[in-house]
């Protein structure tokens, strides 16, 4: 029964989307608006709609309905609830659901704004929102439904389809494979929601440019539109990345937080061109320059978006091969082509419509420096698409599979990251329209003596690592310029006003939140690049098989095998558990407790690290679970990963400071539309022409 | 002592100086073989680092939980002992397993692309930013031979209200 609602309710969402968008066509090429407020109404459906499908499945899953085969797949009886809860994300069908489901929340929420002002805009906003939609939904209804079931048939073979072949019955097996245990952990459960909320919300700046393409405006009011948007789109996107390479380093077990693997570049492609806009936006806000290049931008990015759904989900990493044999492959690439051709078709079609307003002035100016900021954000992305794409290329056309490894990307981005780090620290100097080397200079040269000192400091202390020095040196400057920023802006309150230095600060962090949201942003960067360059640069392992009482050293560090425990628990899982005590120079630092979980439904270990961290390093140490685990004598492999953590406070650092940009200014709002000045001034719902 | 005493005498402490030799011969030895019979889990991984699982996806070899990981591991650490190089190692698996297991792709033939594509590609985004930055000087000049031609008195004056405004905006 609820199977059925549940896939009825798919299709007829998807029926109701197809209808938007025909609808938005009509009312838009006849200049109806009444087809238009309908298209916009059945947008809006959409989202109850998806949200009863989404019930559905949830309800399936938790109530152990393993005759549908998605629920078999990716739960079991031992999985606790919560866990039965956010597999609807744990497997092909659920989580393009899931996906479905947040496009049309966002496609939802950008129908409700008042749309008084940009009502030329609504109908192509609403037709790019339901394509979008409508694909998913056409993928989910065809391709990979959730909803499907397991039936035997009268001639005694076995089924996996929607409805009841004739003569058959529902096959009810005792229990389900459960959820892959590397998915059993916090961050994984939180990782796919913030990656899915990140990409579907670049969508709506992406309708929002094509519907000012198509209409031929050619003004920013698309930009200043979408830019909130833009930004708590690139914040959800950032988080889910840092979520992925925080469960990476917890639940791996190789003592690193990311490898270059081509899914996980998936993600970073839109966050490349993503960060790309969100700075080359500021330039035409400011300038009226780029306009084309905001374009192009923003068509990549939403390309890489669905080019990221599609290289996550269609099995075509693990080979070309495997690829062509879900219909979903072919269906996306189709798909990723015709909309990148035909955005770029209308672009070409208004590329002299949108010349630039203004000229660049001055080599050293603000926007010069975002220029190449774009340049270098876009070279690391041309970097991490081709490594990414080019083992699938040689496969198919030599047949020979390669490897393109962490080598290559750190050798290329490497340099690039150092540049981008240079660049945040001399950009916020430079003044829009004009800077000088006199005047930038006269700005940098105390943080840049600042950065002077603390290399020497470094070198002194016994760092030769070059790359290493170069990191910490861009890194620093470019944290003492932000301070510096603060420090500026608080002194001059502080003069203006009389207002006391932390005063000054909130109040300034308060007026211009963007911008100072964007400086503790650009903070966050540092603390991940320190974090990235100590564990890079001067990480140390070590393994060896020890008896009880046998110690491992590293980096000064002892650690002491003390004893193991195996036992079962109530989840479903084996645990090997082993105690080991950690000292340095002598003093007694605690315990450590790797260890060894296997799952039972899954038949698959996890190793689960014991890990020491502070400001400072962590001392990982894992059960290496491939050796002969006992009381007897374990192996283990000991990580020192110098400044890691770093990584981590960035992280937390870069949401509070996305919150702070994002967060809505009272006073310097969008010009509010002129019914919406009546209203406010004299109570009357007259509005101007 | 007689003649043939010293003679025998020479003669033990030549045997036994020989013995002497022999033995730490024998035991340096030892030594060398005892280090390749034992190779250090540290030193099999400083060698499967570089290596890729040749039938995982992306997963290095050092790390790889599968048991057939674990058999090339000890692999690695059998050609360590019969006294392999790393380079000879690496190659002995790339003749296995083929290129797919080396964390680069080997720069010959098509591979060529993979080394050569993304700096051409940056070049030519510097000449697209560096032929943009040449309309600022084309243009700027243009400005200044212009505001020479003027009466600058005034020009001065809007010029230093128009910085003040831009270094309130920065502030507030």
């Amino acid at each position: 029964m609820l199977p059925n609602l549940g896939y009825g309710t798919l299709v007829i969402t998807l029926i109701v989307s197809i209808y938007a968008i025909v609808s938005a066509v009509i009312g838009e090429r006849k200049n109806l608006y009444k087809y238009v407020e309908s298209a916009r109404l059945a947008l809006l459906l959409t989202f109850p709609l998806l949200t009863l499908a989404v019930i559905s499945i949830v309800i399936l899953l938790v109530n152990q309905n393993y005759e549908v085969q998605y629920v078999y797949n990716v739960t079991s009886s031992t999985m606790p609830t919560y866990l039965k809860v956010t597999a609807l994300w744990g497997g092909q069908a659920g989580s393009l659901v899931f996906w479905a489901w947040l496009m049309a929340a966002f496609g939802s929420a950008v129908t409700l704004r008042k749309w008084d002002r940009d009502h030329d805009l609504l109908p192509w906003v609403i037709i790019v929102s339901s394509v979008t939609l409508a694909f998913f939904l056409i993928m989910i209804v065809v391709f990979e439904n959730p909803f499907i079931r397991f039936w035997t048939l009268p001639s005694g073979g076995e089924l996996v389809a929607m409805f009841a072949p004739a003569g058959s019955q529902l096959i009810h097996p005792f229990d389900g494979r459960g959820l892959n245990p590397l998915l059993r952990h916090p961050g994984m459960i939180i990782h796919p929601p913030m990656l899915y909320l990140g990409f579907v919300s670049f969508v709506i700046p992406y309708a929002f440019g094509m519907a000012a393409l198509i209409t031929g405006r050619t003004d920013d009011r698309w930009i200043r539109l979408t830019r909130r948007w833009t930004l708590v789109a690139w914040m959800f996107l950032s988080i889910g990345l840092i979520l992925g390479s925080r469960w990476s380093y917890d639940v791996l077990g190789w003592g690193g937080y990311w490898a270059w693997d081509p899914v996980e570049n998936a993600a970073f492609m839109p966050w490349l061109s993503g960060t790309a806009f969100l700075h080359s936006v500021m330039i035409q806000e400011k300038r009226g320059l780029f306009k084309r290049w905001n374009m192009i931008l923003v068509i990549i990015t939403y390309s890489l978006v669905i080019f990221g759904t599609f290289l996550t989900r269609s099995g075509v990493l693990s080979s070309v091969h495997a690829f062509a044999q879900s219909a979903i492959g072919p269906m996306f690439f189709i798909f990723i082509g015709l909309s990148f051709i035909i955005s770029l078709a209308f672009l070409i079609k208004r590329w002299d419509d949108l010349r630039s307003e203004g000229v660049m002035t001055s080599l050293l100016s603000r926007e010069s420096l975002f220029l190449i900021n774009n340049l270098l954000f876009i070279g690391i992305l041309v970097v991490v698409f081709w490594g990414t794409v080019y083992p699938l290329i040689s496969e198919l056309f030599t047949g020979q599979k390669v490897t393109v490894g962490p080598p290559f990307y750190n050798s290329t981005t490497g340099p690039l990251f150092v540049g981008l780090l240079l660049l945040m620290g001399i950009a916020p100097l430079s003044a829009w329209g004009h800077s000088t080397w006199k005047t930038l200079g006269k700005a940098l040269w105390i943080p840049a003596i600042g950065s002077l000192i603390l290399i020497v400091v470094l070198f002194v202390s016994g760092v030769r690592s070059i790359g290493a020095l170069i990191g910490f040196t861009v890194a620093s400057l470019a944290a003492f310029v932000t301070i510096y920023e603060f420090w500026r802006g608080m002194k001059a309150r502080h003069k203006r006003n009389g207002e006391n230095y932390l005063v000054a600060l909130w109040k300034l962090t308060a007026r211009n939140r963007r911008r100072y949201g964007g400086y503790i942003i650009h903070l966050s960067v540092v603390f991940m690049a320190i974090g990235i360059i100590g564990i890079e640069f001067f990480q140390t392992e070590t393994q060896g098989r020890i008896a009880p009482g046998e110690s491992l050293s590293l980096a000064g560090y002892t650690v002491t095998y003390k004893n193991l425990a195996e036992f079962d628990v109530a989840d479903g899982r084996n645990v090997a558990r082993a105690v080991l005590s950690v000292s340095k120079n002598g003093k007694d630092l605690g315990e450590l407790y790797p260890r060894r979980d296997f799952y039972y439904d899954s038949q698959q270990p996890m190793t689960i690290p014991g890990v020491r961290s502070t400001v400072e390093d962590d001392l990982y140490v894992i059960l290496v679970n491939w050796e002969q685990i006992s009381s007897l004598g374990a192996t283990f492999k000991v990580f020192h990963n110098p400044l890691i953590n770093w990584l981590w406070y960035g992280g937390i650092l870069l949401v509070i400071g996305s919150f702070i940009a994002a967060w809505p200014d009272p006073e310097k709002e969008i010009e509010l539309a002129p019914s919406r000045i009546m209203r406010k001034e004299t109570g009357n719902l007259v509005s101007k022409p | 002592m007689n003649y043939k005493n010293i003679v025998f005498l020479r003669i033990k402490i030549l045997i036994g100086f020989f013995a002497l030799i022999f033995l730490l011969l024998l035991i340096s030895f030892n030594n060398v073989i005892a280090q390749n019979d034992y190779p250090t889990d540290d030193q099999v991984n400083a060698i499967a680092k570089e290596l890729y699982c040749p039938v995982c996806e992306n997963t290095p070899l050092d790390v790889c939980p599968t048991q057939a990981c674990a058999q090339w591991r000890a692999l690695i650490k059998e050609k360590l002992i019969a006294g392999w190089s790393k380079e000879e190692i690496k190659q002995y698996f790339v003749d296995q397993y083929g290129d797919r297991v080396l964390a680069q792709p080997p720069a010959r033939g098509l591979n060529w692309l993979v080394y050569i594509l993304p700096p051409v590609v940056f070049v030519g985004g510097i000449v697209v930013v560096y032929l943009n930055l040449k309309k600022i000087k084309k243009s700027s000049e243009k400005v200044v031979q212009v505001s020479n031609n003027n009466n600058d008195k005034y020009l001065k004056e809007m010029e230093e209200a128009l910085n003040v405004l831009n270094n309130e905006e920065d502030l507030s």
